[in-house]
């Protein structure tokens, strides 16, 4: 069974490109990019264990963190840099984003918006900090100390001049579909969507994958 | 359990190079007639891909996984080395040799100097890592081996792996470093001239002459061996092991070993120089001393590595080691990935300190099998 998030950044990714997937757990994104599109699969991981089990599958990872290391790789190493569900997790977001796009031509990120109808209403409601199927940790303990809306995350591609080449939104374990980040409904019915970016001026991809079937294996 | 793993060496012994193929040494200085002990296990392929190469750490030797011939004890890294191991002979070449400078066969301050039929003691020329790695490569070549499968080692033998990937990255296809650096902080040099001094204040050190006179400076070199023994443990795991035990009731209100500790340093130190040399101490010592890799590039480490791109790079390190913590280890891969390297890097979560490891350290061993398994698979070896 294979994430619905992991399966549209499967159908995103160029076969035999250069993927990091920053954040990347035990590498289980990596693997199936490894096999299924013959990509040179790196990855960067926080913890010791995700590492470990990493370099036991095979893979190139390199335990850091998002926020420190990534200055690291030199501008354009990468086809594709992956951020999944990790974005609102970094100290500092902003230069995450900006670093993503250096080292690598595109950046696939995906992350929980803050501006989905559920947040909303559990914050009018219960006058607390949201807790949702998306979001399920108290603010006391919850890694995101960076929650954005999707309209928020559409500013700050703006401010880094970014161009959205490919958008998506999920909900629970339910399949992607194609979502327009502009509009303001879908800020507030999109609970969790994916991005595919690259920088203004940077030339355009030959073709944008359609919403079903698979692009470069077709 | 251990004679399991023994493993017959296919072939060993000490090669000779002529005295037209001198070892041109970093100082200027040159070895002529240059021997290097070595010792193999397994068999080289057909088509010579699957030897691997493996360095060894300050006080070890080519004895990775045969006895040892003057302790008896097997081969230093069981865990990696022998059959069903992630280095296996039944798969591969696995060549093991001592360093230059040291007093396991290869030309070293014990050698007799053909120049004057005497143990060269001081008058070897001071060697380098780069130096060790020179004559490693002389030997490969002598062994019928283009480009290595692997180069791997720990603590001193990653300084090595580095220099390998710096000075020959086309005779190599993967690395794996081990509890390394890239150059000595002032601490580790510290602690290497605390040994240096312990011997050099043996009166029977003689100005380094002592084979000249027939005694050993034993009681220096082991002291040496006591200070830097500490360094290779951390402080919980010698609470663990020791804590204020004593060896007897009581105190003896003298300067015995009373407590555990005390004992198990001396016994450290004096089977220590059972099997070692102080002269080779002192040499490697300070090869590893002046091993500086970014010194060389105009300080930036990362220029070191642009010829070894391709080199699929594997770097562990252990959250207790204190001689080589994280944070060297770190600014390798930091250097390896700027130069566009593959690198694999974990800090492993250990309180075993810098010989971690050579110990056991399930997490360890399973990323360096993936790590191989996978390199075997490019490399077409399975």
């Amino acid at each position: 069974m294979i994430r619905e998030d992991f399966r549209e950044i499967l159908r995103l990714v160029r076969p035999g490109s250069r993927v990091l997937d920053v954040g990347c757990g035990e590498g289980a994104l990596l693997d199936l990019l490894a096999h299924e599109k013959q990509v040179d699969a790196r990855g960067l991981e926080l913890s010791a264990s995700g590492v470990a089990a990493c370099m036991a599958r095979g893979l190139s990872v390199v335990q850091g963190d998002a926020d420190l290391d990534l200055d690291h790789f030199p501008d354009r190493s990468f086809d594709y840099a992956v951020l999944s569900q990790t974005l609102q997790a970094t100290r500092n977001p902003r230069h995450v984003l900006d670093e993503l796009l250096r080292i690598a031509d595109r950046a696939i990120v995906s992350f929980p918006n803050f501006g989905h109808w559920r947040v909303r209403w559990s914050l009018l409601s219960r006058g607390r900090m949201p807790e949702t199927k998306a979001l399920p940790l108290p603010w006391w303990s919850t890694p995101n100390i960076h929650l954005c809306t999707l309209a928020d995350f559409m500013a700050l591609t703006q401010d880094l001049n970014l161009r959205v080449d490919a958008s998506a939104a999920f909900a629970g374990k339910g399949a992607a579909r194609p979502m327009d980040p502009t509009s303001a409904l879908e800020n507030w019915r999109t609970e969790t969507c994916l991005f595919m970016l690259s920088r203004n001026g940077a030339p355009p991809i030959r073709e944008l994958p359609s919403s079903s079937g698979d692009l470069f294996d077709g | 359990m251990a004679a399991l793993n023994l493993v017959t060496p296919t072939s060993g012994g000490t090669w000779r190079f002529p005295a037209n193929e001198p070892l041109r040494l970093d100082s200027g200085g040159v070895i002529e007639g240059l021997e290097i002990a070595y010792q193999t296990y397994g068999q080289l392929n057909a088509d010579k891909s699957n030897a691997v190469l493996i360095c060894h750490a300050l006080t070890m030797d080519q004895y990775v996984a045969s006895p040892h011939p003057v302790t008896g004890k097997p081969g230093w890294w069981p865990r990696l080395v022998g059959p069903g191991k992630p280095l296996d002979p039944a798969r591969h070449f696995i060549i093991c040799s001592n360093v230059i400078g040291g007093c396991m066969g290869s030309t070293g301050p014990a050698s007799i100097n053909p120049a004057t039929g005497k143990a060269y003691g001081l008058s070897f020329p001071v060697i380098t890592i780069a130096d060790m790695v020179r004559a490693q490569a002389m030997l490969v070549s002598a062994l019928g081996v283009e480009t290595l499968f692997a180069v791997v080692g720990g603590s001193m033998g990653g300084m090595q792996v580095q220099q390998w990937a710096v000075d020959y990255p086309e005779r190599m296809f993967s690395a794996v470093v081990l509890a390394s650096a890239s150059r000595h902080s002032a601490q580790n040099i510290a602690f290497h001239e605390v040994g240096r001094q312990a011997i050099m204040a043996d009166p029977d050190w003689r100005g380094g002459a002592y084979a000249d006179h027939g005694v050993r400076p034993e009681k220096g070199l082991a002291v040496a061996r006591m200070a830097a023994h500490i360094t290779y443990l951390s402080e919980p795991a010698l609470q663990r092991k020791f804590g204020r035990e004593l060896q007897r009731d009581g105190l003896s209100w003298g300067f015995d070993a009373d407590f555990q500790v005390e004992s198990y340093l001396r016994h450290q130190g004096s089977s220590f120089v059972d099997r070692f040399d102080a002269n080779s101490y002192l040499y490697i010592t300070r090869a590893m001393d002046y091993f500086d890799i970014a010194a060389s590039h105009g300080g930036v480490l990362a220029k070191a590595f642009t010829r070894a791109r391709h080199v699929r790079f594997c770097v562990l390190s252990f959250s207790s080691d204190w001689l080589y913590p994280t944070a060297e280890n770190r600014h390798l891969v930091r250097a390896l990935t700027a130069a566009g390297a593959r690198a694999a890097f974990a800090e492993i979560e250990s309180d075993k300190g810098h010989d971690a490891f050579l110990l056991d350290e399930p997490v360890m061993d399973a990323a360096l099998e993936g790590f191989l398994a996978s390199a075997e698979r490019d490399r077409g070896l399975v």
